[in-house]
């Protein structure tokens, strides 16, 4: 039960493999900007209901702002 | 607030889990594409030049002295591994010796800019140093190229 902290060459990478890309923000921020193809589960809505909409064969990658 | 999240995927069972630590500002600070109602608005580098001389720093002034005559500059880049910016060779450096290696005529450290900076704060910024031109790169130092302060407040020609 772990996960893995990684920067921007490893996150091409995981992309060109068709990961999932979520932003944790809240939804206004999301409106504003998000990363090409991110869907939006905030933080504060992540749950197991939530989750039911990533694909667990695929990898999940998760970013916020600044990572804070 | 992103390895909180990626902690609580992993208690839900998801084993293939990643956090992308530097997260959007880091995305933003390269420049790439955007989604969003904001995504539209201008940043610099979607007005970048990337037709600037660029140079090795072994390279001799004097190969890089023709290409810079040739093109619409009067400077180059000395670029390390990667593309990284390392060095500014302005006209005077370029009429040095032209056995003269690049990275011993170079001007190092050039002050640099974030490509996703708005059109107008960078031409206040390119004003208030007095200066004619950004150069841009992105977080790891990479050229990604120039904007002139003409292209900015609509003098160029």
């Amino acid at each position: 039960m772990s996960y893995t902290q990684i920067l921007y060459p490893r996150l091409r990478e995981l992309l060109d493999h068709d990961a999932q890309l979520v932003e944790v923000l809240p939804p206004g921020e999301y409106q504003e900007l998000h990363l090409p193809r991110a869907i939006n589960i905030p933080l504060k809505t992540l749950d197991a209901q939530s989750a039911a909409a990533l694909d667990r064969a695929r990898a999940v990658v998760v970013y916020c702002w600044d990572g804070l | 607030m992103s390895p909180r999240a990626a902690c609580r995927l992993a208690t839900l069972g998801f084993e293939q889990v990643y956090d992308y630590m530097p997260s959007k500002v880091d995305w933003m600070a390269r420049g790439l594409p955007l989604e969003g109602e904001n995504a539209g608005q201008p940043r610099a580098v979607d007005i970048a030049r990337t037709d600037v001389v660029t140079c090795g720093l072994h390279e001799p002034l004097g190969a890089v002295h023709d290409r810079v005559t040739s093109s619409p500059y009067g400077f180059a880049f000395v670029l390390g591994p990667d593309g990284v910016l390392l060095g500014r060779l302005r006209k005077a450096s370029l009429e040095q010796d032209p056995d003269t290696r690049a990275q011993d005529a170079m001007e190092p450290g050039p002050s640099t800019t974030r490509p996703d900076t708005p059109p107008d704060k960078l031409l206040a910024k390119l004003h208030g140093a007095d200066l004619t031109t950004a150069v841009l790169t992105d977080p790891e130092g990479r050229l990604l190229g120039i904007v002139r302060r003409a292209d900015l407040d609509g003098t160029a020609i």
